[in-house]
């Protein structure tokens, strides 16, 4: 093995990082196309052109998600545990919400009934919109510490309900998340899109920008100010295996700006995001539709890189029992299976982004009316 | 029933349906897509249109398969951390490394190239698109191989050991995982039953144009796909079945004698029994018919190795139990802090059989303190009940034979150019085409069902595997399941009903039946399809 387990924990947190964040600024857009369907379209034949705009490539984004979730699995299976059963109403409203996708896509347009179609345009709106909240609440919810435990046959209980989700930092959280990918929707509408439907995207990218920049701004002053974070006393060396119960962990206020006290080159990452969103806006109004997109897909991007570096090395931290809280030190598989999965990664994402950027390709250029007219029995 | 109790038959219960609800739709996916390159590769080959309508044809129907299946798989991906969290702790470090890899080699493959392909026909070159239509089945079916490398890895847990410094088992040799008999075995058998679901599928539908006698050469040049790939197909099922792994691994030996309803050892090679009544509270089985030899030779490959009855197995499963219960005491003063070399070499004799002594966690927290009458009941748990394992394999092998006539049938008639006046073949096609899928989850049942009491064999009790929830989840989750499941599959078939009854007209070429009928106005057959 090339690497320490140390170092390979170290790698891991970045590629769960990368392989989220793939998912956000890929999927994500879907969604937020998703989310806009309904206002951005009015008649049938437009919003036809959104749904065709992502149709083609949607299901390859979506495995982003999927490899996230396989993928924290194999690296961090108390993780994927934990988190999956401790959050598990939100989870399965999440799953449920994500069942309108591929047959809300596959399934609209092939029958002609107005009401069939409108019903399924909603369809997708869930499946746009509620995904994003579950996900904005449940990482607020991470900064925040939830209540579980581990006992010493490392059995994970969870001790709260899917209602003591919904604080005001994890809704704030989940307004951020739904206004960065409506940002981002949007600003992939403007580049795949013409016309009238071109300038309502871009109205909503705008107005979405805006209320990404200000949800970002206030949670960090929020956590900034009043929100306890998380510190680790004394750990058995990071190299080594060992349980979360191993180590000691207290809270600490203004905990989650430690990492930034310490390397102030991190200010670099919300200080990028908040000048991406800007950027954003400003292109937007400009009609560069292209920069704006890529701008929306670095804010993205940074919004969770954000949130993640304040917490390194916590990924799911206990307000119930701190010493239960899991780490990139202590949530993590073998050593021989992050070998084993560090070169599945490099060598596989590597091809999976190649060929995914020849299908955008092949699909380049703007879904129009007339594209939906000639494709009639065709397209979605 | 305790909370614990019922949470575990819950979500049991959960996982059952949405894995069954999820193999509707799996099989179907695995067999039309090379149904799919088949057609294409004609059409790449002679130019013929006909075949680039087929591949059109019968990739709609592919199309509103394959969103059912992407809908349900996504359960299945997050159900292991919501429903089973134990399990996910105690085994993620090897299972979670399969279900990754197929993320990352074949989920991808499959689900940014199935796009193309149905947006794809103006833009790429005949070629191309037959390449990415090839890519789609590629993905589709090394997505099957390394799902199946993780369940086979359930029945026969090679290459992992158990690590006390992080209670779980660990990966040890990747190579095992990915070459276990059983996973390979599985594999082949799981996707050439999707091919003949598949087969069964074109077969049935197209016997459905033929005796309505429209689009009849669309129709005749589908079937004959069908026959030859489902003839294929159905050979390489039934020679490569599942029984030639059930050697491998503790609980494939328990399952193979508890689908044969061999209660006693019986000199090799032993019988195999056709038809007969098991008696699970007796431990014999009434009226058997038995045919001599056979089992033993289609089970051990050999003459002369033996297959083990029920009742020895439940005395090798006693010992275990009481081994068990003495590496849980090892396990115990391992973690108590004792970590001298002895302490080790004690729990290393003795690991192999925690698994079995976890088993008793049913009936005491303690394990060690277990009365005889409490590793009285863990030995029985041990051996699933036998008569829904024995009828579900002969209802599925059955099948199987049924199927086999089938496409011999079909295959014979084809070629001596006789088909159109079979019509009881034909009738027969078409009334057969659920079957397969009977079939498929007859299959499944008898290879989850028949790992109980295990999630993996020998290692981890179903029991302890679930997560630690509360009932009023569960409920809120399968009433949620069962609600989507039964609108979305209604919606399904209704479209799929729709679809099939147009026929190659659905594709507005103006060149199939029902736009003969309507004319050059082809929008008639689609709004009627739409007001029904």
């Amino acid at each position: 093995m090339i690497f320490d387990y140390e170092t390979l924990k170290i790698i891991w947190w970045g590629f769960v990082g990368l392989l989220i964040i793939g998912f956000a600024v890929t999927d994500g857009f879907d969604m937020g196309v998703g989310m806009l369907l309904p206002f951005v379209g009015k008649t049938d034949a437009e919003r036809r052109v959104l749904l065709n705009s992502v149709g083609p490539t949607w299901e390859g984004n979506q495995t982003w998600l999927v490899t996230a979730g396989a993928g924290t699995f194999a690296a961090w299976p108390l993780v994927y545990g934990a988190a999956f059963s401790g959050f598990y109403v939100a989870i399965l409203l999440l799953l449920f919400a994500l069942f309108f996708r591929p047959v809300g896509f596959d399934y609209r347009s092939k029958l002609q009934n107005p009401a069939w179609r409108n019903a399924w345009d909603w369809g997708l709106f869930v499946g746009g919109f509620v995904p994003p909240l579950i996900f904005g609440v449940a990482f607020g919810n991470l900064l925040l510490g939830t209540p579980f435990n581990y006992d010493d046959s490392m059995r994970v209980t969870y001790h709260g309900g899917f209602f003591g989700l919904l604080t005001p930092f994890g809704l704030l959280s989940g307004i951020l998340s739904v206004a960065m990918l409506a940002m981002h929707g949007a600003c992939f509408l403007q580049v795949k899109t013409e016309a009238e439907i071109a300038a309502r995207a871009r109205k909503a990218a705008a107005a979405a920008a805006v209320a990404t920049i200000v949800c970002f701004v206030a949670a960090g002053i929020w956590i900034a100010t009043s929100i306890e974070g998380y510190r680790i006393i004394s750990m058995p060396a990071a190299g080594t295996a060992f349980m979360p119960l191993a180590k000691i962990v207290e809270k600490v206020a203004g905990g989650w700006m430690g990492n930034y006290a310490h390397w102030p080159l991190l200010w670099l990452v919300p200080g990028c995001t908040i000048a991406a969103t800007v950027l954003c806006l400003l292109l937007t109004g400009m009609h560069k539709s292209l920069p704006a997109f890529i701008a929306s897909g670095v804010a993205v991007a940074g919004i969770i890189l954000t949130a993640a570096s304040a917490m390194f090395p916590f990924i799911m931290p206990s307000s119930l029992d701190p010493n239960s809280s899991l780490t990139a030190w202590d949530a993590v598989s073998s050593h021989r299976t992050l070998g084993i999965m560090f070169w599945v990664v490099v060598i596989m994402m590597p091809i999976v982004v190649l060929y995914t950027g020849w299908v955008y390709r092949v699909m380049r250029g703007k879904v129009t009316l007339q594209h939906i007219k000639d494709n009639e029995h065709s397209a979605y | 029933m305790t909370s614990i109790d019922e949470v575990v038959a819950l979500s049991r219960l959960q996982f059952a349906a949405t894995a069954m609800y999820h193999f509707l739709f799996v099989p179907l996916t695995l067999g039309l897509s090379w149904v799919l390159v088949i057609m294409e590769s004609v059409y790449v080959m002679t130019g013929k249109e006909i075949y680039r309508d087929m591949t059109k044809f019968w990739g709609k129907l592919f199309g509103i398969n394959f969103a059912m299946g992407v809908t349900t798989g996504l359960t299945l991906e997050f159900q292991f951390g919501t429903n089973w969290a134990y399990y996910s702790h105690y085994v993620g470090d090897i299972f979670g490394v399969p279900l990754a890899i197929e993320g990352m080699m074949a989920f991808f493959l499959e689900s940014t190239f199935v796009g193309l392909f149905f947006f794809g026909w103006a833009r790429l070159s005949k070629v191309q698109h037959l390449g990415v239509t090839f890519l789609v089945a590629l993905g589709s079916n090394l997505s099957a191989l390394w799902i199946l490398i993780a369940n086979g890895w359930m029945n026969n847990p090679v290459g992992a050991e158990f690590n006390f410094e992080t209670m779980r088992m660990e990966l040890m040799n990747m190579q095992d995982v990915i070459f276990n008999p059983v996973a390979q075995v599985k594999f082949v058998h799981t996707v050439a039953a999707g091919y003949v679901t598949a087969s069964m599928f074109v077969l049935g539908i197209s016997a459905f144009y033929l005796l309505k006698a429209r689009d009849t050469s669309f129709a005749l040049r589908s079937f004959a796909v069908a026959a030859g790939f489902g003839l294929a197909s159905t050979l390489s099922v039934i020679v490569l079945g599942d029984e030639s792994g059930y050697t491998a691994g503790e609980v494939n030996k328990v399952k193979l004698a508890a689908i044969e309803a061999e209660w006693n050892t019986e000199p090799a090679p032993a019988g195999i029994t056709v038809f007969g009544l098991p008696n699970d509270k007796e431990e014999r089985t009434d009226y058997a018919v038995k045919i001599p030899y056979v089992l033993g030779l289609i089970a051990t490959r050999s003459a002369d190795t033996e297959v083990k009855g029920i009742k020895d197995l439940k005395k090798d499963h006693e010992v275990r139990i009481r081994n068990g219960m003495l590496a849980y005491a090892a396990l115990l003063k391992l973690k108590s802090g004792d970590k001298s070399p002895e302490a080790r070499a004690d729990f290393d004799k003795l690991k192999a059989d925690l698994g079995f002594g976890l088993l008793l966690k049913k009936y005491t927290d303690k394990v060690v303190d277990a009365t005889p009458e409490q590793i009285r009941m863990a030995v029985n748990d041990t051996i699933p009940k036998v008569w829904p394992l024995f009828w579900s394999f002969r209802l599925m092998v059955a099948l199987g034979l049924l199927f086999l006539a089938i496409f011999s049938a079909s295959f014979y008639f084809l070629i001596r150019k006789q088909l159109a006046p079979q019509r009881w073949l034909l009738k027969l096609a078409v009334i057969s085409i659920p079957l397969p899928w009977v079939a498929a989850e007859l299959g499944w049942f008898t290879a989850e069902y028949g790992r109980q009491p295990w999630t993996i064999s020998g290692v981890l009790p179903t029991h302890l595997s679930a997560s630690s929830l509360q009932p009023s989840s569960l409920y809120f989750s399968l009433a949620g399941f069962i609600g989507f499941y039964t609108v979305l599959l209604v919606i399904e078939m209704m479209l799929m009903v729709k679809y099939v009854r147009q026929g190659p007209s659905s594709l507005h070429t103006g060149k199939y039946h029902f736009e003969e009928l309507a004319g050059p106005d082809t929008s008639n057959a689609n709004t009627a399809g739409a007001a029904s």
